[in-house]
């Protein structure tokens, strides 16, 4: 018990650095996801089209490759040749990922709205953007939340790929000390922590679902 | 301004593909009129009511509502709009009632009734809520003004949308099958809320299958087949006696 209150420091910094990963990553997915989602059903062929060869490329190659390649590979890349720090080139891979999955999301959630709602929307005179924003995401949402809640779970323990980036994110402190004290229990308390977080998030969502369900019944 | 039209419609071509659903229709309405629509499954009164709204486009054909052209046939035979803008402050004026109510499931009844004023009109909630009180109260359902549509019964959903469509205040009403989801029970409270709006001379175009409110509310009677109006007499000429063979056999199919 002493021990594992000894290592609890540096297992926190590093969870700091997860949370970090996880909240900025939350935070700029969703609404990219969402303007990528608008793209996707757009009435310009266009962007559509772009926004599908997108959404396959991100979700077609592994996260972990992806980030590589951004803080490899992007310094290299002819006429881009942006070299990122590490926190900024994760946050970047993570986000363009994430918004992809998130975009598919939406995407479906806006698609199972019934047409009577845009119909009757339309007829009361309702622009396309007034019905949107009023009338189908408010509905999406209470739709979307247990895939999203998903999606959010899995965010948490995707963190632990900013590794290769030689990051000290939760995992990574946990086995610097088991290498250093030849002892496994930071690997537990580690595993405590994203059981923590995923809890927490679980109980969110469950509220989140609760409160959007009130109007059907 | 008063003897214009409130509804002209001219030749309305619609096509779905190869099915030719519309094949000329013309309309004339003048205002309190009331009209029912009436016609076998299939026969286009759905797209003809919709074509009015701009909730389909025509293929040629032209529509004036109240004087100000919707659209109309350019020289190459092919209809063509008005400018966005227009098209929406014109349809504005025209209120639709769907079979299926399509009312907002995660608005209250009274927030169902006051979104579009105050998205659309701008208008202020102070201004519209008393309205939308008293529009609850004449469809009679004052006491359900905070309950989630999910909670009421067909008919009532039915008054509701219809109030939400009066709080846009529209000088035309669209009603497309109004009480064919509903229980046979329930027909009867929709039917006497649109028997009130008749009376209070709202301009009416009905598509229904309920031949009792066709013959007793209705000025005139249209009778539509595979996609053309086959007869269109007053209301109580149509039903003595109906001059088209296949406005008789469906007559004596209905009654
Ligand atoms: N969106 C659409 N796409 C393709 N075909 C359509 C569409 N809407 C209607 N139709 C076709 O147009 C024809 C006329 O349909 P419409 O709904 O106008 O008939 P209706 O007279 O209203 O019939 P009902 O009494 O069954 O409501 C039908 O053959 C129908 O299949
Ligand atoms: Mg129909």
């Amino acid at each position: 018990m002493d021990y594992i209150l000894r290592i609890l420091p540096q297992l926190i910094d590093g969870a700091g650095i997860t949370i970090q990963v996880f909240l900025i990553t939350l935070v700029l997915a969703v609404p990219l996801g969402l303007a990528l989602a608008l793209g996707r059903i757009s009435r310009w062929p266009a962007v559509s089209v772009a926004v599908n060869g997108y959404i396959w490329l991100m979700r077609g190659t592994p996260l972990m490759l992806q980030m590589l390649f951004i803080y490899f590979a992007l310094p290299f890349v002819p006429g881009i040749g942006i070299r990122l720090p590490d926190f900024p080139a994760a946050i970047v891979a993570f986000v363009l990922n994430y918004a992809a999955y998130f975009a598919e999301i939406f995407r479906a959630g806006i698609q199972s709205i019934d047409r009577g709602q845009y119909e009757g929307a339309k007829v009361l005179g309702l622009t396309y953007a007034q019905t949107m924003r009023r009338i189908v995401l408010p509905q999406m949402i209470r739709r979307i939340l247990p895939p999203v809640s998903n999606e959010t779970i899995t965010l948490v323990k995707d963190t632990s790929l900013i590794y290769v980036l030689a990051m000290n994110d939760l995992l990574r402190a946990a086995r610097g000390i088991v290498q250093r004290d030849f002892t496994t229990s930071p690997f537990v308390v580690a595993a405590a922590f994203y059981l923590l977080m995923t809890l927490l998030l679980t109980w969110g969502f469950q509220y989140l679902e609760k409160r959007y369900a009130a109007h059907d019944e | 301004m008063t003897n214009k039209p409130m509804i002209k419609a001219s030749g309305l071509h619609k096509r779905f593909g190869h099915n030719e659903v519309l094949k000329g229709v013309s309309l004339e309405m003048s205002k309190g009129e009331v009209i029912a629509v009436i016609g076998p499954s299939g026969s286009g009164k759905s797209t003809f009511l919709r074509c009015l709204n701009h909730l389909e486009t025509i293929d040629a054909g032209r529509i004036e509502i109240e004087g100000d052209v919707l659209a109309d046939t350019d020289a190459g035979g092919q209809a063509r709009y008005a400018p966005e803008a227009e098209v929406r402050r014109i349809c504005r004026r025209m209120g639709m009632v769907f079979q299926h109510f399509n009312l907002f499931p995660h608005m209250t009844v009274l927030q169902n009734i006051i979104e579009a004023p105050i998205t659309v009109k701008g208008m202020s909630r102070d201004a519209i809520i008393p309205k939308a009180e008293a529009l609850l109260a004449k469809v009679g359902l004052s006491a359900k003004r905070d309950a989630y549509p999910a909670r009421l019964s067909g008919g009532q959903k039915q008054r509701v949308a219809i109030a939400r469509a009066l709080a846009m205040e529209p000088d035309i009403m669209l009603f497309d099958e109004p009480t064919s989801a509903l229980d046979p029970e329930l027909t009867g409270e929709v039917l006497r809320t649109m028997r009130q709006l008749a009376e209070e001379h709202m301009t009416m175009l009905v598509v229904t299958h309920e031949m009792g409110f066709a013959r007793e509310v209705a000025n005139r009677v249209i009778f539509m087949d595979q996609g053309e109006i086959v007869e269109e007499r007053p209301a109580a000429e149509f039903f003595a006696s109906p001059a088209h063979p296949r406005s008789r056999a469906f007559l004596d199919n209905m009654l």
